[in-house]
């Protein structure tokens, strides 16, 4: 049993496996953590949807190395990720920025979540149903009795 | 369990049908952005092609090795003042040899100088490469941590920029060059920019 536990424990964990190669980790832990942290901001230019933290493509780890390196030479993170988004753009965010062409991106959802209330809104009126109606007590009290008996 | 619920009568209230038509829009709207996705495919559009932050910005600085027995590296420093192509490649990347024939048509005519990046290579397979299949480099340096490689935003090999005398990149091509590429976009960007020169 506690072999099994131990298991799936590692298996567990070990989905939290990442692309670093213990020769590209910086030995101070402080500036390596900042290293991962920037590197889970940048995407990889070669695979769409994955951070340089986690793609093994190979300009992936050279943007890793490179990470590092700028973070040893004194740099602050906004600045490895200014000098990244000159040089590429800013699809090698992973998140994007605010701004007038990811605006449909951001308020979308909130559009969208709206619209749906509206519709539902409407639906409640439709088949008799006004969404603001109080419904008396005694009502709402015959209605859960009705409930209780089936 | 049959139809029992479809004998109550319903409320005989006018139903907005609005509503409806939401997902039916929403489904055309999608629809629309597909096609437009398809055809652009169609045209030959790049449409997984980052977008080119770099044009029309001065070329990044570089200073690669040579390839041994080569007597000069790269330096953007020394390669100002003329009109010139930079072209990433590596002796790994599959679209390099289609596009390498015309690299050499293109240096064989003259018209402008074709200046090789070896990238992400060792310098005995990047020369084998070139020994076998013929050099169309004016000069050649290897990046082979990728510093030039990101420093031009490269993503894929084979990509190639076109720098003008001022060391400002004018035309950046993702991807390899066809024959067609070089003779409708870039040797006439190229002239244009050569004849500016000469004024």
């Amino acid at each position: 049993m506690k072999r099994l536990v131990l298991l799936a424990a590692a298996l567990c964990l070990s989905g939290a496996a990442y692309a670093v190669e213990p020769a590209e980790m910086l030995k101070d832990p402080a500036l390596e953590a900042r290293a991962r942290d920037v590197s889970k901001e940048l995407r990889c230019v070669v695979c769409q949807n994955e951070t340089i933290d986690e793609s093994h493509a190979e300009i992936a780890h050279d943007m890793r190395v490179l990470v590092r390196e700028r973070i040893t030479a004194g740099d602050s993170n906004q600045q490895i990720i200014d000098y990244m988004v000159s040089r590429y753009g800013d699809y090698v965010r992973l998140s994007p920025r605010f701004m007038t062409s990811t605006l449909i991106l951001w308020i979308g959802p909130f559009v969208i979540l709206l619209i749906g209330g509206f519709v539902v809104a409407a639906r409640l009126r439709q088949a008799g149903l006004d969404p603001d109606l109080q419904i008396p007590d005694e009502q709402l009290a015959a209605h859960s009795e009705m409930g209780d008996k089936t | 369990m049959t139809d029992t619920v479809a004998t109550q009568p319903r409320p005989q209230k006018k139903a907005s049908r609005w509503p409806y038509l939401i997902p039916l829009v929403a489904v055309l709207a999608l629809g629309g952005v597909f096609a437009k996705r398809l055809l652009d495919v169609e045209r030959g559009v790049e449409v997984n092609a980052l977008p080119t932050v770099l044009l029309d910005t001065p070329v990044p600085a570089f200073d690669l090795e040579p390839l041994p027995g080569h007597a000069q590296g790269l330096k953007n420093e020394d390669l100002k003042g003329q009109v010139y192509l930079i072209n990433f490649w590596g002796s790994w990347c599959v679209t390099c040899l289609y596009e390498h024939p015309v690299l050499l048509k293109v240096a064989a005519a003259g018209d402008i100088p074709i200046y090789g990046v070896a990238w992400r290579d060792t310098p005995e397979k990047s020369l084998a490469w070139l020994a076998e299949r013929g050099d169309p480099y004016a000069r050649s340096g290897q990046d082979p941590n990728s510093k030039a490689a990101i420093a031009f935003g490269v993503a894929q090999a084979p990509e190639s920029f076109l720098v003008d005398a001022q060391g400002i990149i004018r035309y950046k091509q993702a991807g390899p060059i066809s024959m067609q590429d070089w003779q409708t976009k870039i040797q006439p960007l190229a002239a244009m920019l050569k004849a500016q020169q000469k004024q």
